[in-house]
């Protein structure tokens, strides 16, 4: 949130770089004492989560790159090698595996989060839309580096997902088979691939973190949003960051290291599969092939459509969408909190998304079929028809008229800021 | 150790049990700091020399087939293990040479005590003085030496040339002309019969 800077450098030093290159002030008046609604709960902790999940993967990542091998036919071996031989290997690959879990499970959260609280409305557009550009730079590192181990699994996601432009041949004959095999660098999935894969999987990172600075800067002009919604009206409707926030973030993320960690020590192959430990085979794909859980409501999308290119279009679009969320969603009101329909309608869509997602994990035929595509027809439903049309018609209930008010009720907030007065 | 003065919040400012906040402050803080450290190692240890790497950590030679005035070069840990079969004249030779001609006086020999003099006796082993065994990298900079194949130069003194920085060795391995700081090492090798060594 905008607000006058209360950094004063503590010494000559200080003084010397401030004038120069105010890194100190930024951080002071950006990490430090930043105001924050006193009223965020404990879904607001998800950010921080995810700055620590990126870090931890990069961290983790450059590490496994320094015993990784990126050959057709030493790819596998040098995993192997990471998980009996290298100090630590184990732990560290197993954190970087089971890690891109924890970071999706996070990201998930943080994204209904937006959703139900209204997040993405005026005047926090750029910052949604920055979010969803985040969502697809993860969605496409996590594809490529699963392609590393190059187990039975990560060679057949690469065969379906790259043949999966081959789709464009229905638009100009030639330009999907031309599009693929500049991707494969060659006429089927091989070393060029992998190679390219992993050139890509150390890069993309980084370029997260680069739109993660834009995100979070995207977030400090107008100031989070809060649980009802309702902008803030006064300086002490705010805490400082720290240490409120900063304690109440830390505290989140132990909680969801307890969770990491159990994952990571006592099922680290849980959400993974077995197939992934035989080594790629050109010659014979998986008889049971389906993504990471994460993908899972995406592939369920995409097998729903009877058609090639329309089932990637659609695949496409359930990601795209929600890049125009901001101005499909016609309600005034922010939080769902205070919208007694279509409370309901967001809740279908959660049940939605995990229904998806065990469809998509099941063989695409019969009711499991059937269901893929009513799960299908309202996840578009919702942002495409609820969203627009509902915002019109809907009563909202009565908002408080302060963030203070909703916290202490009417009363309270009267007399608070005469009892502040008299403290200050 | 809340900011007073500059804080906002009331409840701050009323806080009159500060050394409760004290404790937990610094217990959490020494949490993070232990659990940092803890984590950081994992990070730091993966570049050590994994279990693969100390499997290989002996080598076998035979050394029948070294002719006399011959010299070998096997791998030891990755390194460049020179083994030279010396005439008579060349151990005479290292014998005759006095201590106080030397650069570096130590034997630099891990099979004998640190402070073992660079005598030619104490460079190779007792009774098999012919046979020369050391890790070829120049103390310099790490290049490795020339003199080994016939034909290449050998330097002033017989042994070895670096073609890197021009330090020279002679024929029991030890620095004769600078910048070389130290005779060339002696890894730590036996004998497992009579035409066998066992490095490391």
């Amino acid at each position: 949130m905008a607000h006058p800077s209360t950094y004063r450098p503590a010494s000559g030093v200080a003084k010397w770089l401030d004038e120069r290159l105010p890194v100190a002030r930024v951080m002071h008046d950006q990490f430090m004492v930043y105001p924050t609604p006193r009223n965020l709960n404990y879904w607001w902790t998800f950010g921080g989560i995810l700055t620590f999940m990126l870090v931890a993967q990069i961290v983790t990542g450059v590490v496994l790159a320094m015993h990784y091998i990126p050959a057709e036919d030493r790819a596998f071996d040098s995993v192997e090698r990471i998980m009996r031989d290298v100090n630590w290997g184990w732990l560290l690959r197993y954190a970087h595996a089971v890690g891109a879990s924890m970071f999706f499970l996070a990201v998930y959260v943080h994204t209904f989060r937006g959703l139900y609280y209204g997040s993405y409305k005026a005047p926090r557009e750029v910052l949604w839309i920055l979010g969803v550009l985040i969502l697809l730079l993860m969605i496409a590192t996590a594809f490529m580096g699963y392609s590393l181990p190059w187990g039975q699994m990560s060679f057949w996601a690469v065969t379906v997902i790259t043949n999966l432009f081959s789709s464009l041949d229905a638009v100009i004959p030639g330009l999907g088979t031309t599009l693929v095999q500049w991707i494969w660098g060659g006429f089927s999935v091989g070393g060029p691939t992998l190679n390219r894969l992993y050139s890509l999987h150390y890069l993309f990172p980084f370029i997260i973190a680069g739109v993660v600075g834009l995100h979070i800067w995207a977030l400090h002009v107008p100031g989070n949003n809060n649980p009802t919604g309702i902008n803030v009206k006064s300086p002490a409707e705010t805490v400082p960051f720290h240490p409120y926030y900063s304690i109440k973030d830390g505290f989140a993320l132990v909680m969801f290291l307890l969770l990491f960690g159990a994952l990571l020590f006592y099922a680290p192959n849980l959400l993974g599969h077995a197939d992934n430990y035989i080594p790629a085979n050109p010659l014979q794909t998986p008889p049971h092939i389906v993504p990471e859980w994460y993908f899972l409501p995406f592939y369920a999308i995409l097998r729903a459509v009877p058609d090639k290119l329309l089932g990637v279009v659609t695949l496409l679009a359930s990601i795209g969408v929600l890049f125009f969320v901001p101005w499909l969603d016609t309600s005034k009101v922010r939080s769902t909190s205070y919208r007694p329909i279509y409370k309901w309608f967001f809740w279908a869509f959660v049940v939605t998304c995990i229904a998806l997602g065990y469809l998509g994990s099941q063989a695409p035929d019969g009711w499991y079929l059937f269901f893929g595509r009513v799960f299908t027809i309202y996840y578009f439903a919702f942002f495409l028809v609820v969203m627009p049309v509902l915002g019109k018609f809907e009563r909202p209930r009565r908002l408080p008229g302060s963030i203070t008010e909703a916290v202490l009720g009417h009363e309270a907030s009267a007399a608070k800021p005469r009892e502040r007065e008299a403290v200050a | 150790m809340a900011s007073h003065e500059n804080s906002l919040d009331p409840i701050v400012l009323d806080d009159e049990d500060l050394s409760r906040r004290d404790v937990i402050l610094i217990a959490a803080g020494g949490f993070t700091a232990i659990g940092t450290a803890a984590a950081l190692w994992p990070l730091l240890d993966q570049m050590n020399p994994d279990a693969s790497t100390l499997s290989l950590a002996t080598t076998e030679v035979d050394i029948s087939p070294i002719e006399v005035g011959q010299a070998i070069t096997v791998m030891w840990r990755g390194k460049p293990i020179f083994i030279r079969h010396r005439t008579a004249q060349e151990i005479e030779q290292a014998k005759a040479t006095p201590l106080d001609d030397l650069i570096d006086p130590l034997a630099r020999n891990v099979n004998l005590p640190d402070d073992a003099p660079a005598t030619d006796e104490n460079r190779a082993v007792p009774e098999r003085e012919p046979l020369l065994v050391m890790i070829g990298i120049c103390t310099h900079l790490g290049c490795i030496p020339i003199g080994q194949a016939p034909g290449q130069y050998k330097g002033e003194y017989g042994g070895w040339f670096c073609p890197c920085h021009g330090s020279q060795y002679d024929t029991a391995g030890r620095v004769r002309i600078g910048p070389a700081p130290q005779n060339m090492y002696i890894p730590p090798y036996s004998f497992t019969s009579d035409t066998k060594i066992k490095i490391g």
